[in-house]
């Protein structure tokens, strides 16, 4: 065994990598709850793709046959139902974990210095991921599939001048048709996978680069041990957090499994109710919405009014919530990078921040007149959707939440900072 | 190349970096054209094809069995262009809407020039629009009934999109405060006979 292993590595570094990257990958020993969420975006990406290939050995990405597939595949073909709701809940699930994943990186500072590019590279992620999610949801060819794509595509044909044979453009044609299928089902299996798998890559080699942060915001490299070299507050990824993300995985693949078996449609979240009807060009559903994972920017979408004939200023506001991720590591002038030692006032804005994007997220799901409207007596707002206005307050909020970061980091009351992780 | 035999070496022997910056900056300029040129093709090919421009020939329309107050759709582009036979109180309600509305003389909406008047049509009671949404291309709901339940009792029929709530009156023009910027595209058509229409053909005037 020991010989094989060297006729290897005298020809790839196999032993070389594993050491630098798993068994002598030193990461601060005090990793809590919410570093699960990284391997676990991981192991839903594998998942994701083990099960697509599975499914396109059956789906065909033809706009008469695509809808029949599928239900060939939850009926006819044998376990066809597991791989199919597999990949529908490995969606929803994949957005829960990602979530998760930012969500940590705001709370312990994980954008700050020196971790900048990988913050800006996870954006990157992130975005190959809803564009992925996009495509992948025409394939079923189901009203929601045909409608959603409709609504989303029309996003770029508001675009000024060039809207309309840009629109045509991404389509193949005038309206969502077997050719947009077609070549959304191309996007969703080569293109965008590939481009995933290579930013996880880069992702991966960024973070063992800089190193991990932890829930303290201390950089455990400060502080080597003078004889091994080690960071004095680091311990090997492998056994000791291979070993934790295991206990992870198996905890989420429980929870994961309660969905699959037992609420595959996520009470109509996961797989909405209209997408078990086929497309239907002639009739739009009574309600669109998209799946929830894309509702809150959805709601910016909804609430931002037409300015000068156009609507593309909603598209903007739209686009502009994503892109202002990638800002967040410089917009951030706080003395301390966790939560642990920040003061009220960027606990308040990440708290507000957090608020507003479930809130826009419920709104996204519902139809604008859901809390009815304001009374004509009251002056500026009456007759106007309570939920629109609310919309568009929590619009406003999620923007300052970044436009105000540099003024309220600075002038936080934080607290000392240890020399050490605190475990 | 030098008279001794070595390339990029001035006579002292060392590299001659601005030539070597120049010869890379040349190369990398003319390798990037072939890159565009070859990757153009690839962008052409997404456009919509010669089949797909060719489906969006002109449809007649045989509009003989068409009730007062009735609605048919017929598939142009594929898109959905309604087709319906006005009643005389519908279009007697039409002026009365007008401010309501964001744009009641329809002049920053999409219509053939003999269809840009109260009722958006050639003939007063045949109407003839692109049922999609000017918001986001939803195909908003025929809704003749006067004051129902959903709509209020202001509403005095008209089209209401169920996506993002746009409402229109019965000539596809469109509520002031709705997401919908402008009313509803009329498309060209013109009359065959009294009984038939295609849609896609302009009417030119006689």
């Amino acid at each position: 065994m020991q010989r094989m292993l060297d006729w290897i590595d005298a020809r790839f570094p196999l032993t070389a990598l594993w050491k630098s990257q798993v068994s002598e990958y030193y990461a601060p020993k005090n990793f809590n709850f919410w570093y699960f969420f990284g391997s676990l975006a991981l192991v839903v990406l594998v998942m994701q793709i083990v099960t697509g290939i599975f499914l396109t050995m059956n789906y065909k990405p033809d706009a008469t046959k695509a809808f029949e597939s599928v239900e060939y595949i939850m009926r006819d073909v044998a376990g066809g139902w597991f791989i199919r709701y597999a990949h529908s809940t490995g969606a929803s699930a994949f957005f829960i974990v990602v979530y998760l994943h930012m969500f940590r990186a705001l709370l312990y500072g994980s954008y700050r210095k020196p971790r900048e590019l990988l913050w800006i590279v996870g954006c990157f992620i992130y975005l190959a991921l809803m564009a992925e999610a996009f495509f992948g949801y025409l394939l079923p060819w189901g009203q929601m599939s045909y409608w959603g794509a409709q609504v989303i595509v029309n996003l770029f044909s508001t675009v000024p001048i060039i809207g309309d044979d840009l629109g045509a453009w991404i389509r193949g044609d005038y309206t969502v048709s077997d050719v947009t299928l077609n070549r959304f089902f191309a996007f969703h299996v080569i293109a965008v996978p590939l481009v995933l798998l290579l930013l996880v890559v880069v992702h991966l080699m960024a973070l063992h680069e800089v190193g991990s942060n932890n829930p303290d915001g201390v950089e455990i490299k400060d502080r080597k041990d003078p004889v091994t070299g080690h960071p004095v507050d680091g311990i090997p990824f492998h056994p000791y957090y291979t070993v934790k993300d295991l206990v992870g995985v198996v905890v989420f693949l429980a929870l994961f499994s309660i969905v699959l078996f037992f609420w595959p449609d996520g009470g109509g979240y996961f797989l909405e109710a209209n997408n078990f009807i086929p497309a239907n060009p002639l009739q739009t559903p009574e309600h669109i919405a998209p799946v929830w994972y894309f509702t809150p920017f959805y709601a910016m979408l909804r609430a931002v009014p037409s300015f000068m004939n156009s609507q593309f200023w909603g598209v903007l506001v739209m686009g502009a919530a994503v892109v202002i991720l990638f800002f967040m590591p410089w917009l951030d002038r706080g003395r301390v990078k966790s939560i642990r030692y920040r003061g009220t006032l960027y606990k308040g804005w990440l708290a507000a921040f957090v608020l507003s994007f479930l809130i826009l997220g419920y709104l996204g799901v519902v139809p604008v007149t859901v809390w009815g409207q304001f009374s004509e007596k009251i002056p500026l707002l009456g007759t106007a959707d309570k939920a629109t206005v609310v919309a568009r307050v929590l619009t406003v909020v999620y923007f300052l939440f970044f436009l105000l970061m540099p003024w309220y980091t600075a002038r936080d009351k934080t607290k000392p900072v240890p020399d050490r992780v605190t475990g | 190349m030098a008279s001794d035999g070595t390339m990029n070496r001035s006579d002292d022997g060392a590299v001659d970096r601005k030539k070597r910056r120049f010869l890379i900056g040349a190369t990398a300029a003319v390798g990037s054209v072939g890159v565009v040129a070859a990757v153009l093709p690839l962008g052409w090919s997404m456009a919509p094809s010669e089949r797909a421009k060719a489906a969006g020939a002109p449809v007649e329309v045989d509009i003989s069995k068409l009730e007062p107050g009735q609605q048919i759709k017929v598939e142009w582009r594929g898109k959905v262009v309604w087709v319906i036979n006005r009643t005389p109180s519908m279009l007697g309600n039409l002026p009365k809407l007008d401010s309501q509305l964001a744009d009641p003389s329809s002049k920053d909406s999409i219509q053939p020039a003999d269809c840009k008047n109260t009722n958006r049509s050639i003939k007063p009671e045949i109407f003839v629009a692109v049922g999609i949404c000017t918001h986001l291309g939803c195909s908003p709901t025929y809704r003749p009934d006067i004051a129902p339940a959903d709509l209020g009792p202001e509403w005095l029929g008209g089209f209401f999109c169920p996506c993002h709530q746009s409402k229109f009156d019965l000539a596809a023009r469109v509520y002031k405060g709705v997401p919908a910027p402008t009313n509803l595209t009329i498309p060209p058509y013109k009359f065959l006979s009294n009984t038939r229409i295609v849609v896609g053909v302009e009417s030119k005037p006689a």
